[in-house]
């Protein structure tokens, strides 16, 4: 099968510290993984390596490969911006922009040279309707998306990163901001975006990895413990530290 | 799938240009700096020496020394400080460690601010209205060491309560749970703590002090009066008031520019060096903290 | 016994320390109080000097005039008393000194000793003479009229163009010109400095490194610690002359020279103000605009200035408030002609300047002093709207990035 993500001996450093740790691990196109672990265990940074977010960090040093559609990203010739526009993210916390709700999903567009004003209103559109919004702000496009509840702003969140038409969604515990409903209607909604993306979400949630992911990853300490089917892992995991967390005796 | 245009080439190009247009325009600003701390101490250079500095000044200030001026401005800078400091780090402390979070507390930071605000030349007039007019105190060290005073009050009170602030709750609890009172915890714990920091306040306050020409203007600088002063009822000449006489209205303003460029100098040395010793506390005491 | 006696310390400690935090209350309400009371005086006062009076004919009908209409008068430029409201009558002007043309000095008698009785002769004979003269030369039965002027109203105050306090007959006591001068000049400073400021803010919040910004925000504190006389100084000796040449004026002390001087001494506090600002755009926001395919640029211009503006507003409100409160450094090189401003290669007046330059002339408890106290009083009231302004800012700001 040709993976979509893919890492080869991926090892992370913030300065001295060993954050990643020889990490081996691909991903079919149109699943979702689910990265879970204790806290502190690397998964964000793990997530963060795909659209090279860790750049951005100083000290931080990596070896290794990483490949997305088959190209190494950390190569000199990539351009960041552009694997930035083919992998698009999800914060934990709901993270709008000081803008109109159309503005916050027309942005991704605005900033990658899109002018034409009725594409980029009907991409507004379709981006919101994607993400289950559109109804609940269709009257109130003009309006700050400061004005919504956390709910529906994370899921304008999504709807931004999903109007640049990226292949890939990365999630880093997109859900652990919000309330129980608003919770369930992300979850539906990364069934539903499983058709046309590939996705990795880290949560905390076990129940939530179980119910939304086709593979699972557990982390420990900055290694990738065990990797494999969701319903494998939770239901006879290989190694006694995958049992232990999911049993919930740790973490 | 969307047609994206390629504007890459042009992104970048923009964000070269204007990151380059703000690397400029900051070394402008330090590019001002420079250009006037070095003018004055060009010019100011040749001028200073120990005769200047001890000297009284002569022949309508076209000669002579500043030596009154700069023992006035350390008389004013000390008095003002003998009052601003105990009232400013005292208030501080109310504020921080007793003052409940409540209108009171709210009403006393909005005045403070407020009076951070008013402009120096108000607080000359004011000053001049009530220690000198009202109070009776007349012209004299007191009346504008007590402007002064008012002046940096909010200043001390600011600086000390970040320092107050940046005492980790945890050392209070600490000591208050080993069952010490809350004045015991204060003394012994909260201001050994933020005493580098307060004192560094301290120090930036007096460069400030030293400085300021409006508040004094009607309540204590003399124009000429080349002796020193006896108690803290004489009247005193100043360094900034010194150099604004003598730049604008001395009696021959062409041959007291030398005494005017040696007094700028002195002046702003007196400046940057609290700021320099205020840095260098900063630094040495934080390093300080982080070894323990 | 001893249990007691430290709760007494303590609770004499706090009371003391409670005494200390009302002191800056204590202060505001103070200044407020001294500032007010005397500046109150410019409007219970007469303009004209204590000791003159000003007298027309008893018959005429004009009962009070104002200062300005006295100006008028004394400037010719009403000669008849129709236009201030009275009689068909031109006006006669007479100063002390204009004795000589009517009287000889064997009639004034000496020492003028006859001079009462003379200036009550003159003012009964001549229907439309207007005189200033002194109270001591007022006859018992003086047989003209003393003219009440009118005391300065607040209208007269803040519209009035002309500002010259020690003027004879009649002070003139407007402010507009004083008032306008200073926000001219702020204007001009914060026009210089925010373009500057706002760009080495966001150069030194996101794009410098951190080497470059442990020299620069220092030098940038050094900017603020400069004392202002200082700054006169340097914009006297350098700042004016340059502008006399380059715009070949006659003076080279105007408001852009001010100005450029109070921008340079806004900088550091627009700095300041406005790279905190900036710096507390959150984090992930950025991420998020830079996870969008958004260069660094497009994230500064598009997310983190837009977050940062009420920030940034309050950094240039306070510059202003900064520049409007500035004293010597105006003094010394805007030239300070006390005239409504139209350009920037004109010499302006200050409030603040006004102030430092006039109170020493001015006897205490004279309405000219009353009047610089005025002048304060405006410049509190200013300081203190912007004060409120920013404080509302940053209170809006609070409570918008608390979600
Ligand atoms: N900027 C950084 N500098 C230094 N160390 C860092 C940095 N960011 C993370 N780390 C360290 O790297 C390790 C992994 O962090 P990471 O944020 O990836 O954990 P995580 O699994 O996402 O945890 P959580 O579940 O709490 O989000 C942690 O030990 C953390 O302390
Ligand atoms: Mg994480």
């Amino acid at each position: 099968m040709n993976s979509i993500i893919s890492t080869r001996f991926l090892n992370l450093y913030y300065n001295e510290f060993h954050a990643l740790k020889g990490i081996t691990m691909d991903i079919q196109p149109n699943t979702v993984a689910a990265l879970i672990g204790p806290s502190g265990c690397g998964k964000s940074t793990f997530l963060r390596l795909f659209n090279r977010m860790n750049d951005l960090i100083d000290g931080v040093k990596i070896t290794g490969d990483v490949l997305v559609n088959g190209k190494d990203i950390y190569a000199d010739v990539l351009d960041v911006v552009e694997l930035r526009r083919t992998v698009g993210m999800v914060f934990q916390k709901p993270n709008p922009f000081p803008k109109s709700i159309f503005e916050n999903v027309a942005y991704g567009m605005r900033v990658n040279g899109i002018t034409d004003n009725q594409y980029i209103a009907e991409k507004v559109e379709e981006s919101l309707r994607q993400a289950a919004l559109w109804d609940e702000v269709k009257d109130k496009l003009k309006k700050s998306a400061f004005e919504i509840s956390g709910g529906q702003q994370q899921r304008l969140c999504i709807a931004r990163a999903l109007a640049i038409e990226p292949k890939i969604l990365l999630m880093d515990e997109p859900a652990s901001a919000l309330d129980p409903i608003s919770s369930a209607k992300i979850e539906e909604l990364i069934w539903e975006l499983k058709k046309d993306y590939t996705i990795m979400i880290v949560t905390h949630n076990l129940q939530q990895a179980g119910r939304v992911s086709d593979t699972t990853a557990f982390f420990y300490l900055g290694e990738l413990v065990e990797y494999g089917d969701t319903k494998e892992i939770f239901t006879q995991p290989k190694d006694k530290k995958t049992q232990n967390y999911i049993t919930g005796r740790f973490g | 799938m969307i047609k994206f245009a390629d504007n890459r080439a042009s992104k970048q190009r923009k964000e070269n240009l204007a990151f380059l247009t703000f690397r400029i325009m900051s070394y402008f600003v330090v590019v001002i700096l420079a250009v006037i701390i070095l003018f004055l101490l060009y010019n100011g250079a040749r001028v200073i020496s120990w005769d200047f500095i001890t000297a009284m000044p002569a022949e309508g200030m076209t000669k002579g020394g500043i030596f009154p001026a700069i023992v006035g401005t350390l008389c004013l800078v000390a008095g003002s400080m003998v009052f601003a400091f105990p009232v400013g780090v005292l208030s501080a402390i109310y504020i921080n460690e007793y003052a409940k979070d409540g209108l009171f507390k709210r009403f006393v930071k909005l005045m403070t601010n407020n009076l951070a605000g008013i402009p120096s030349i108000v607080f000359g007039l004011f000053g001049m209205s009530l220690f000198v007019n009202t109070l009776g105190f007349g012209d004299s060290i007191l009346s504008g060491s007590l402007t002064l005073g008012l002046l940096t009050l909010p200043v001390v009170i600011r600086t000390t309560e970040e320092a107050l602030r940046s005492v980790d709750n945890s050392f209070r609890q600490g000591s208050l749970a080993l069952g010490a009172t809350k004045l015991q915890t204060i003394r012994k714990v909260v201001l050994p703590i933020s005493f580098p920091n307060i004192i560094t306040g301290l120090i930036l306050s007096i460069g400030r002090v030293s400085g300021e020409t409006a508040p004094i203007l009607f309540t204590v600088a003399a124009y000429f009066l080349p002796k020193l002063p006896h108690s803290i009822f004489d009247q005193v000449m100043a360094l900034p008031y010194h150099l604004y006489v003598i730049s604008t209205s001395g009696t021959n303003i062409e041959e007291s520019r030398p005494m005017a460029y040696g007094t700028a100098l002195v002046l702003i040395a007196f400046v940057l060096i609290m700021n320099i010793i205020a840095n260098l506390l900063r630094r040495y005491f934080s390093k300080k903290v982080k070894m323990n | 016994m001893r249990k007691f006696l430290r709760n007494l310390t303590e609770k004499i400690v706090e009371g003391i320390l409670f005494l200390s935090s009302t002191v800056t209350t204590l202060t505001v309400l103070l200044i407020i109080v001294f500032l007010f009371r005397e500046g109150a005086g410019v409007f219970s006062q007469s303009p004209v000097e204590k000791g003159f009076v000003i007298a027309v004919n008893k018959d005429n009908p004009i009962q009070t005039l104002t200062s300005a209409q006295l100006k008028l008068i004394y400037d010719q430029e009403v000669t008849n008393w129709s236009k201030l409201g009275g009689k068909n009558d031109s006006i006669i002007l007479f100063r002390l000194d204009d004795i000589g043309n009517y009287y000889t000095e064997d009639e004034l008698g000496e020492n003028f000793k006859n001079m009462p009785e003379k200036l009550s002769e003159l003012m009964d004979k001549n229907s439309g003479m207007v005189a200033f003269f002194s109270d001591k030369y007022l006859a018992k039965n003086f047989r003209g009229r003393v003219l009440k002027m009118s005391n300065t109203t607040l209208k007269e105050f803040f519209t009035g163009k002309e500002w010259f306090p020690t003027a004879q007959p009649s002070a003139q006591m407007g402010v507009l010109s004083l008032i306008l001068g200073t926000l001219w000049v702020s204007l001009g400073a914060i026009l210089i400095a925010l373009p500057f400021g706002l760009a080495t803010a966001i150069y030194l919040a996101e794009i410098a490194d951190s080497r470059t910004r442990n020299i620069l925000k220092p030098l940038v504190e050094l900017l603020a610690g400069i004392p202002s006389v200082v700054y006169g100084f340097f914009g006297l000796i350098i700042i004016v002359p340059a502008i006399q040449k380059i715009f070949d004026l006659p003076v080279g002390e105007t408001a852009l020279a001010g100005s450029i001087i109070l921008g340079i001494m806004a900088l550091p506090t627009i700095i300041t103000i406005s790279e905190d600002a900036l710096r507390t755009t959150p984090r992930a926001m950025k991420e998020a605009s830079l996870a969008l395919g958004a260069n660094r640029w497009q994230t500064i211009s598009k997310v983190v200035i837009p977050y940062a503006m009420s920030g940034i507003t309050a950094a240039a409100i306070l510059g202003i408030g900064r520049a409007v409160g500035e004293t010597m450094a105006v003094l010394m090189v805007t030239g300070n002609a006390a005239v409504i401003p139209h350009t920037f290669l004109e010499p302006v007046r200050t409030i603040p300047a006004t102030i430092a330059a006039e109170l020493g002339e001015a006897p205490q408890g004279d309405l000219h002093y009353k009047a610089l106290f005025g002048l304060g009083c405006i410049l509190f009231l200013i300081t203190l709207a912007i004060n409120i302004t920013v404080e509302y800012i940053s209170g809006k700001r609070n409570k918008t990035s608390n979600d």
